[in-house]
């Protein structure tokens, strides 16, 4: 899968979790952009990665800040 | 002589209110001014002036029914326990002022893992100075770089703290979700180190965890397993042992860690497991190495009141029937509870907000009733409850009396 379907994928992911419809960018972030809290982060994080079959340890979430640090890492796992 | 000398240290003049490392802490300092300011008694704050029983206390001149101190059997005025505390004090002195493994591990320590050893029949036993250590210790020192720790969205901040100290990878699940923690430990990968952590009763709602369930499917994915049975040791379990002996999976359990600070009545923690190595943890766990062991009083508290937990079928009885009673009481009255049913000593009050919830705190505390105020981050879904913890020596018209104080409060703030 190449960075263009998993950042289509992940964008049709985050859409429920957007409730103010931010416009989502590569440099979007997610606590101050997005305003996710703690639990919304826990059910993103769980919906990506049951869609990818990866896991995001906290660790590897605590260096993305932004949506496409996101779709980075993803495609990283996915390779892995 | 110069005139430097002569003058004390003046204090720092501040201008203005520069940002400084204490500007991250602005909006709760704020919420807290702007809740003391509507008039609001200081709930984190209370002092206990006198201590009459496991049940009363003297709050603010009023002689107040506890309700919010996790002493569940009520062992903290336990004759024999205040007996073999005094005992050591005068036979051992006030401290070790030491560490376990240097000159801090006296009779009394032994004889308090021996009893932990007997009441959990277990092989080791393993006493840290608090409940809050023993977590950070256990969990920090086994699961090392390149592990995997699987843990419930709401585990206690100690166990958080245990994997904020350690190298493991921490993968966070939904709490007492058992597919979501399944679905994780399939992705790990071949060959890493698992650790599963789970809690017997979770302390907010005072809901239990499905053990049985979630104990098999760690096992079938050859992960360890440490359950947290701080909230039900002494009388969950037809020995008190806790939740994962009520669901019969005791064997399956690798560590076990619990406090000495509820049911036991005084302070410390523990880990006893049966791993055939465990005992080299005494060497490489630093909060156990790094710190001074529990004074000589306290570990003979302790080790009186776990033998005396072991044979108390009657106090569990009636504690369950306190908390039974009082779940149905508060639920005829109206109020939301964290749990359809009772499922432990907790009882937890759901509030509509911080404001109705600290208004109703106070209300009750005029009443004469202490119960606990938990708000975020402590509890799950930003709720702010009002947290019961029952207690064996709680007489049955003390909670008749308990349920005619959360009436009217809770009329008198209209949350029923």
């Amino acid at each position: 899968m190449d960075r263009v379907d998993i950042d289509t994928r992940i964008r049709s992911l985050i859409e429920p979790f957007n409730k103010k419809g931010v416009e989502i960018s590569d440099s979007t972030t997610f606590a101050t952009d997005l305003e996710f809290d703690s639990l919304t982060v826990m059910d993103f994080v769980a919906a990506i990665e049951d869609e990818f079959d990866i896991i995001i340890s906290m660790n590897q979430q605590a260096e993305i800040e932004n949506y496409g640090q996101l779709v980075d890492a993803v495609c990283k796992l996915q390779n892995d | 002589m110069s005139e430097g000398i002569n003058q004390s240290d003046q204090p720092v003049a501040r201008e203005g209110d520069a940002p400084d490392l204490f500007s991250k802490f602005d909006p709760l300092i704020k919420q807290r001014a702007d809740l003391l300011a509507s008039g609001i008694e200081d709930p984190f704050s209370l002092v206990m002036e006198r201590v009459l029983s496991p049940t009363q206390a003297i709050c603010n001149g009023r002689e107040t029914i506890l309700l919010g101190t996790y002493n569940y059997m009520g062992m903290t005025f336990d004759p024999d326990v205040v007996e073999s505390g005094k005992q050591a004090l005068a036979d051992f002195g006030s401290g070790t002022t030491g560490s376990r493994v240097l000159n801090g591990t006296y009779q009394g320590h032994r004889e308090c893992e021996d009893a932990l050893k007997e009441f959990y029949g277990m092989d080791h036993a393993m006493v840290f100075s608090t409940g809050y250590q023993a977590n950070l210790g256990i969990i920090s020192t086994i699961a090392g770089k390149g592990d995997y720790v699987v843990l419930d969205i709401d585990s206690h901040a100690s166990i958080w703290d245990g994997c904020a100290l350690g190298n493991a990878e921490i993968v966070p699940f939904k709490h007492n979700d058992i597919e979501a923690m399944e679905k994780r430990l399939k992705r790990i990968p071949e060959g890493a180190g698992k650790l599963v952590v789970l809690e017997g009763v979770y302390s907010m709602l005072g809901d239990i965890a499905p053990l049985k369930e979630m104990i098999a499917i760690a096992k079938r994915h050859g992960a360890m397993v440490l359950v947290d049975e701080a909230h039900s040791m002494g009388f969950i379990g037809e020995n008190g042992r806790g939740v994962a002996e009520d669901q019969g999976v005791m064997d399956d359990v690798d560590f076990i860690i619990g406090t000495f600070s509820k049911s036991v009545g005084t302070v410390g923690g523990f880990c006893v497991s049966n791993h055939p190595k465990f005992e080299i943890m005494r060497l490489v766990c630093r909060p156990y190495v790094f710190t001074a062991s529990l004074p000589p009083s306290v570990v003979a508290t302790a080790a009186t009141s776990i033998r005396k937990l072991m044979h108390n079928a009657d106090k569990r009885a009636h504690l369950w029937e306190n908390s039974r009673k009082l779940h149905k009481g508060l639920k005829e009255r109206g109020f939301t509870l964290g749990t359809d049913v009772p499922q432990s000593a907790i009882v937890a009050v759901i509030m509509p907000d911080l404001e109705r919830g600290a208004a109703m705190w106070e209300a009750l505390l005029t009443e004469g009733l202490y119960v606990n105020l938990a708000r975020p981050p402590a509890t799950p879904a930003n709720m702010t409850l009002l947290r019961c913890s029952l207690c064996a020596e709680h007489t049955s018209e003390q909670v008749d009396t308990i349920l005619g104080m959360f009436e009217r409060a809770g009329k008198a703030i209209g949350i029923i």
